[in-house]
């Protein structure tokens, strides 16, 4: 089955960009749900949504309009949920108001657009450039990840700490929002807007049910979201299943086989 | 040698003053606490100080070749979260970042440094547990040790002893004691009055109604400083 599936250029292209993509958005996760953004994930990706149905109706090329777009949300969210308790609600309006912007735009465009694809992604729309620039901004961020490691632990640690010893805790904050948006943008393609978040959130809370330090959570993070893309990715080809959902849902039995060794660990393990 | 300098400072925030005309010095080798009832501006002293919030008015001044980014600071423990995948060595290493250059992993000098201050806290057995598994006390060492990574002058502690039990407690006093022996200065903002009567050398007070900043036997002498003693349930 394996050599049938790398037969098909396309199925190679999404097969590699759906792994970078993983990584990277496991990487950027455990800071993003240590710091209680998890949410931005989700926001981020309805607004990228909008953007996509206006590139449609304007029919211009999707990257263009929604990279642009989604990094200045992912800025705005940021600063909002930083400085007041209404962060979650200010997530959820923009959410939903780019949901409809885009759904709106996307019906005006007409019978060519496929919402399907916009909302659970495809696997055939990912096409050579795509395939390009997803994998630059992979290596961007995973790099980026593994440079200021120590600053972006910090700054998630204790930021009054890493701003009284000179770390520049905005620039980092700064530096998470922007590769968090384009880590949507590139992954929307595959997932879809509306399981994306999921390539965010359910690596890191798998890792903080298993791992004790910051770098083992960090490298389970990291491994869960290789394992469970392509389980899903082959299950899907096996059995023509929505690539998206199935990788979706082997993260949920991960995340639930994790939870239950935390549950044994904690009640069998201390000899009670 | 004098360390910090505020001359004349109005401390506030949102261009609301709480503090104004403060003048204080802090000099090598010192230990001072600053205490005052809660709202009298003293988290805006420490972000003053800590260079994180401008003065309203009037200027601190470092010198004596003490950084911006050298004081080793430990925050209030309710600023860290509870549930924080982290280990002890992972915790302290980051006590460094303020002097690191490399781009990948910590150097060797840096893990030396590190495992120094642990030990120094007596927590080398746990250096390599969960952060977060540690008692009150315990965390409050490993803070300790952090901060003294980013530091070799000045210690800036807030409210470290809330929540601690009275041996945890004086523990950490104890140890802080030793430091400043060994010439690390200490300032410290607390509401325990024992530390002020037993360690301090200077004080200063911060309240709704003024400031005062002095030795601990002028404090003591004036008229906030009784009230404080009174309060404290120390005034016979």
């Amino acid at each position: 089955m394996i050599t049938e599936i790398f037969a098909y250029s396309f199925l190679v292209r999404a097969f590699c960009v759906g792994l970078f993509v993983s990584v990277s958005a496991s990487l950027l996760g455990v800071s993003l749900v240590l710091r209680r953004f998890s949410m931005i994930g989700d926001g981020l990706s309805h607004v990228g949504f909008g953007a996509l149905g206006i590139s449609a109706l304007l029919a211009l090329q999707p990257m263009i309009v929604t990279i642009p777009v989604v990094i200045l949300s992912a800025f705005i969210l940021l600063r909002v949920s930083g400085r007041n308790h209404n962060g979650d609600s200010a997530i959820a309006l923009i959410s939903s108001s780019a949901l409809a912007v885009g759904v709106i735009a996307v019906s005006t465009a007409g019978v060519n657009t496929d919402l399907n694809s916009f909302l659970f992604g495809s696997i055939l729309s990912v096409s050579r450039s795509d395939g390009i620039v997803a994998a630059v901004l992979s290596l961007v961020t995973i790099l980026s990840y593994l440079m200021f490691y120590h600053q972006i632990y910090t700054t998630t640690f204790d930021p009054v700490f890493a701003k009284a010893t000179g770390i520049n805790t905005g620039r980092y904050t700064a530096l998470l929002a922007l590769l968090t948006a384009l880590v949507i943008v590139v992954g929307m393609r595959i997932l879809g807007s509306l399981l994306i978040s999921s390539l965010i959130i359910f690596p890191a809370a798998v890792a903080m049910k298993l791992g004790k330090t910051y770098l083992s959570v960090s490298v389970i993070s990291a491994c869960e979201a290789v394992v469970a893309f392509v389980i899903g990715f082959f299950l899907s080809y096996a059995f023509s299943l929505p690539t998206g959902a199935s990788i979706v849902v082997i993260h949920m039995f991960i995340f639930i086989a994790a939870s239950i060794v935390k549950y044994c660990r904690i009640n069998f393990a201390t000899g009670k | 040698m004098i360390l910090i300098e505020g001359k004349d400072l109005t401390l506030g925030y949102e261009g609301q003053g709480i503090i104004s005309g403060l003048t204080f010095t802090v000099s090598e080798g010192d230990y001072l606490c600053i205490v005052g009832e809660n709202g009298s501006g003293k988290s805006t002293f420490v972000k003053t100080v800590l260079g994180l919030v401008a003065p309203l008015k009037g200027s601190i001044t470092l010198s004596g070749g003490l950084k911006q980014n050298a004081i080793g600071y430990l925050p209030q423990i309710s600023d860290i979260q509870r549930d924080f995948p982290s280990s002890v060595m992972e915790v302290v290493l980051s006590g460094c970042l303020n002097r690191h250059s490399r781009i990948f992993g910590y150097s060797a000098d840096e893990k030396k440094r590190a495992q120094y201050a642990i030990e120094k806290m007596g927590m080398l057995e746990y250096s390599k547990k969960s952060f977060h598994e540690l008692s009150g006390g315990q965390m409050r060492r490993i803070l300790l040790a952090r901060a003294l990574m980013a530091t070799e002058k000045l210690l800036f502690l807030d409210e470290p002893v809330t929540g601690l039990d009275p041996a945890a407690t004086s523990e950490l006093y104890a140890l802080l004691r030793n430091l400043n022996q060994s010439g690390i200065t200490v300032m410290m903002v607390t509401h325990d009055i024992h530390p002020a009567l037993n360690d301090a050398k200077t004080i200063l007070h911060l309240s709704h109604d003024g400031w005062f900043f002095g030795t601990k036997d002028e404090y003591f002498a004036s008229r906030m400083g009784k009230v404080f003693l009174k309060e404290a349930g120390h005034d016979n």
